[in-house]
């Protein structure tokens, strides 16, 4: 895709290579955390650091690294990344880190950071790898947040722990554990093809 | 008796993929046939295992004596990565059929998460040698059951007439969902 344009190269990450509800990679962190918005947020925001930097200093060394060794290094590099964003967290914020327990060193066995810097950024200039990082990571962002905003309304009618359905509002216990975390992400990948289809029949007429 | 009840809890109670979410691209990318599922289960009860014993060595006798645990993820990652790699020529040396049938499932294993979450699990709950042994037998039998389940499933499924949007991924997620739902049932069994 050389002639694609750096626009569609952000673009592509929030709809058309949507990493959860395109690729469905990742999907560990993206079911584990989002029994509520703020881990979400949280999760979102780690994944997104480690994406574009790790995606920057992928595509600054490319030309150095042997091919095969590749992917060895990339790992470390991820790894590096990962460890630093776990440390920030465990500092400033700790109740943050402690909810989100071991997902955020398992970051580093997540599938689109490794899958980035495989198939784009040790192939593409720093530019175009930094804006596909920001779109990817932006539409994983956009993705755990929505997820989790329904799992934490359904589940205690809350937002950010602010109660928003009224006290009528019976809370759906089943969908901060993990069979609604199955439950939603399927419904809502479900969604998220139906939407697909009826945009394409729009397109064709 | 309290080793046994870790066993069981790790298959039924805080089975890796329902509850932990840990290997669920595995558990969701190999279950559409029940031989492959179950080779992709014992290939990862295999190599959990050994990566149970070698990163609780690690973490034991390297980490915490020179206090290198902010190495923890780095290390281990990379002791999965060469493990899978040792595993994966030592089948190919001396069991060729054994290497046959579980094949393209072993250098997969290297992403999985659920080896990396059992390294890092194990250590945050600070298990002994045989406990962290136990738990990596019991993860890895917990996955294989998950993994086999969702493949009868999936494997009706084929035949089901299925609304179109749902086909794939997403089916597939709410079976898993509902099997979670039923292996909730479990956890009333070992609580006080």
């Amino acid at each position: 895709m050389p002639d694609k344009s750096l626009a569609g190269e952000f673009i592509k990450g929030l709809w058309d290579e949507n990493p959860i509800f395109r690729q469905l990679l990742g999907m560990c962190p993206t079911l584990a955390v989002t029994n509520a918005l703020l881990n979400g947020l949280a999760m979102g925001l780690a994944v997104t650091f480690v994406l574009i930097s790790s995606a920057v200093l992928v595509s600054l060394v490319r030309k150095l690294i042997p091919n095969q060794v590749r992917i060895a290094s990339f790992i470390l590099i991820i790894a590096t990344f990962v460890t630093i964003s776990d440390r920030f967290m465990a500092a400033f914020f700790p109740a943050l880190s402690k909810s989100l327990g071991p997902y955020v060193p398992l970051i580093v066995v997540n599938c689109i950071i490794l899958g980035r810097a495989e198939a784009f950024g040790s192939k593409n200039p720093i530019g175009r790898s930094l804006v596909d990082a920001m779109g990817m990571s932006l539409g994983f962002l956009f993705s755990l947040l929505l997820l989790s905003g329904v799992r934490e309304l359904l589940g205690s009618g809350s937002l950010f722990g602010h109660r928003v359905l009224g006290a009528w509002f019976e809370p759906w216990v089943v969908m901060l554990l993990p069979p609604g975390a199955f439950l939603s992400l399927g419904i809502l990948i479900a969604a998220a093809l139906f939407v697909e289809a009826k945009l394409k029949k729009r397109r064709v007429l | 008796m309290n080793l046994l009840l870790l066993l069981v809890s790790a298959i039924l109670i805080n089975n890796f993929v329902l509850h932990y979410f840990l290997g669920i691209c595995p558990f969701l990318g190999v279950s559409k046939k029940i031989n492959a599922s179950f080779s992709m289960g014992i290939a990862v009860t295999f190599v959990l295992t050994l990566t149970a014993v070698v990163s609780w060595a690690i973490n034991h006798w390297l980490l915490i004596p020179f206090h290198l645990e902010y190495l923890q993820i780095v290390s281990f990652i990379l002791v999965i990565a060469s493990l899978v790699q040792l595993v994966e020529m030592f089948v190919r040396k001396t069991s060729p059929p054994l290497y046959q049938a579980l094949g393209i499932y072993l250098p997969l294993i290297t992403v999985n998460c659920s080896i990396m979450g059992l390294a890092l699990l194990a250590s945050l709950k600070e298990y002994g040698f045989l406990e962290t042994v136990v738990f990596g037998i019991g993860a890895g039998s917990g996955f294989t059951l998950a993994i086999v389940l969702l493949a009868a499933v999936r494997e009706q499924l084929e035949l089901a007439d299925i609304p179109k949007p749902f086909r794939g991924a997403p089916i597939a997620l709410i079976v898993a969902g509902i099997i979670a739902l039923a292996f909730l049932g479990f956890s009333g069994m070992i609580k006080p």
